[in-house]
């Protein structure tokens, strides 16, 4: 059965690199139109310590982008999901923020925090990850039914605690699934900074430097390595959703 | 006797968007301790309202709530409450939804006799063997035992229910009427219940209250003159049963039906 659960996504992968592959041969596409699979090994051997360097870079700023979202999501959706008012002053505001396309606000912000670049790239993948979190943390506890906070609050309970012993951990299986869209997001918000400033580190840098050197198969090989990371972290994820709100996976049948 | 609750002159509106909308007028409710009092009415008439008035949850608009002889101003910790719909946490196992009160009014309490107290429970409602199930594993009779033991688990000397046997069917409610009867032959709480099922009321009552339609206010006063230890044939006797064509007839009243029945 488990040997099962990890077969079948490894023979996924496999058929998908098979095709890829296929297509370019069938079109006789040289790798400066198109790389294949084939042509990565190449350059993860060139360029491996690179890759160990750079992907170390992306991860470690996407992931502290990530934690300050978890953090400031969570913090917005008690709010919002606790006061109207709240609700009603900041969605505007946020539905807002989140509409400018980020990409726009990357110089504003390499100028704002001049040479700031691991700053700015913790910010952006922060930026771009936390508005999930905050709205279904926000749904979570305001769609709360009356009863669950009259069984506590009949016994005097303070908010605080009806939050931590139901609100909170009712609202964990919606947290993780905003998670989930997050983590994808903070790598796109990582790598935007990292292709588009100047003088850039990490798997975005070295995409630009493929780009600039004509090099297509290492320009494959990041995007390549950049999904392996996503993949990753998701997991990490699903990990984490596992052991906290495992409770809500029902048993099939 | 002494009435542990003590129901006084309460009149309660809520404010919509069309004006005021009064649910209850001048009502009076007196339960002496240890008696069960059933309150029907029809639907809609503010029946809930009057839980969460009693639970503190709440403040009237006029008039007071007297329990134990102090004014209730806030919620407190020696009520119980459960409700037609379960409401069972489903990270927590069976017996941590029971003892979810207790870590609220007897935190210093230990594990063990939180445990101990809330296996006594379960058992005594037929749950032995489901302490360490997910509620999502149970049937919904047996969440609703077990969310009867989460609302008496700190010994409250006032239970309030609202229509906890509602959403089950019939041959589960019976069953659980009977559970009902020997909790309050083994705990001595004071209870009010919310229903709309009259043999439920005759059943388990020793006063049936027929609220008036909106807005509320205590129409008729039944006396259950009924052995303690009712057994579900009672109900086809004609003692209950002149007592339920005595409420039913109220209830028509209260419907403000009285001309169209006959």
């Amino acid at each position: 059965m488990d040997f099962k659960k990890i077969l079948t996504p490894i023979l996924s992968i496999v058929a998908f690199l098979a095709l890829w592959e296929f297509i370019v041969w069938v079109n006789g596409w040289p790798n400066y139109v198109m790389a294949s699979p084939s042509d990565l090994p190449a350059a993860y051997i060139r360029y491996w310590h690179l890759f160990l360097i750079d992907s170390w870079q992306t991860l470690w700023r996407t992931v502290a982008g990530l934690a300050i979202a978890i953090v400031f999501g969570t913090f917005l959706g008690m709010v919002m999901g606790f006061s109207k008012t709240a609700r009603d002053a900041l969605y505007p505001l946020l539905v807002g923020f989140n509409a400018v396309p980020k990409a726009t606000v990357v110089p504003v912000l390499a100028l704002l925090f001049i040479g700031a670049h691991d700053f700015n790239t913790v910010l952006m993948a922060f930026m771009i990850s936390f508005f999930p979190i905050a709205v279904s943390v926000g749904i979570g506890l305001s769609t709360l039914e009356p009863e669950y906070r009259d069984i506590l609050g009949a016994l005097g309970a303070s908010k605080f605690t009806i939050f931590r012993k139901i609100a909170l951990p009712k609202t964990l299986p919606e947290f993780f699934g905003a998670l989930k869209v997050s983590v994808t997001l903070a790598f796109i918000g990582t790598n935007l900074v990292e292709i588009i400033s100047p003088h850039g580190k990490g798997l975005g840098a070295l995409f630009l430097s493929g780009q600039t050197n004509g090099d297509y198969p290492l320009m494959f090989a990041v995007l390549i390595a950049l999904a392996f990371l996503g993949i990753l972290l998701y997991y990490a994820v699903v990990a984490l959703e596992k052991i906290f709100a495992g409770w809500a996976e029902r048993q099939p049948g | 006797m002494e009435n542990l609750i003590d129901i006084r002159g309460v009149t309660h509106a809520y404010k919509t968007k069309h004006g005021p909308l009064p649910v209850l007028d001048n009502l009076d409710i007196q339960v002496p301790q240890g008696e069960f009092c059933a309150v029907v009415g029809p639907s809609g008439c503010g029946k809930s309202t009057l839980t969460r008035l009693v639970a503190g949850l709440m403040k009237p608009d006029q008039g007071e709530v007297w329990l134990h002889g102090e004014k209730v101003t806030s919620p407190r910790k020696t009520v119980g409450m459960a409700f037609q719909n379960p409401v069972m946490l489903e990270w927590r196992s069976i017996i941590d939804n029971v003892i979810l009160p207790l870590e609220i009014v007897a935190p210093s309490m230990s594990k063990a006799e939180k445990y101990a107290r809330a296996e006594h429970l379960l058992e005594m409602v037929g749950l032995k063997g489901f302490e360490t199930k997910r509620p999502s594993e149970l049937s919904g009779g047996m969440r609703q035992r077990a969310s009867l033991c989460r609302a008496i688990v700190h010994k409250p000397d006032v239970l309030i229910m609202d229509e906890p046997f509602g959403a089950l069917d019939n041959f589960t409610r019976e069953d659980l009427w009977q559970t009902m009867r020997d909790l309050r032959a083994a705990e001595p709480f004071t209870a009010v219940l919310i229903t709309h099922d009259l043999r439920e009321s005759v059943f388990l009552g020793d006063q049936v209250i027929v609220l008036s339609g909106r807005p509320a206010n205590t129409q008729y006063v039944l006396d259950v003159d009924l052995p303690a230890d009712r057994t579900i044939d009672i109900l086809y006797e004609p003692k209950a049963v002149d007592m339920l064509h005595v409420l039913r007839d109220q209830i028509r009243i209260a419907q403000g039906r009285d001309g169209e029945a006959h």
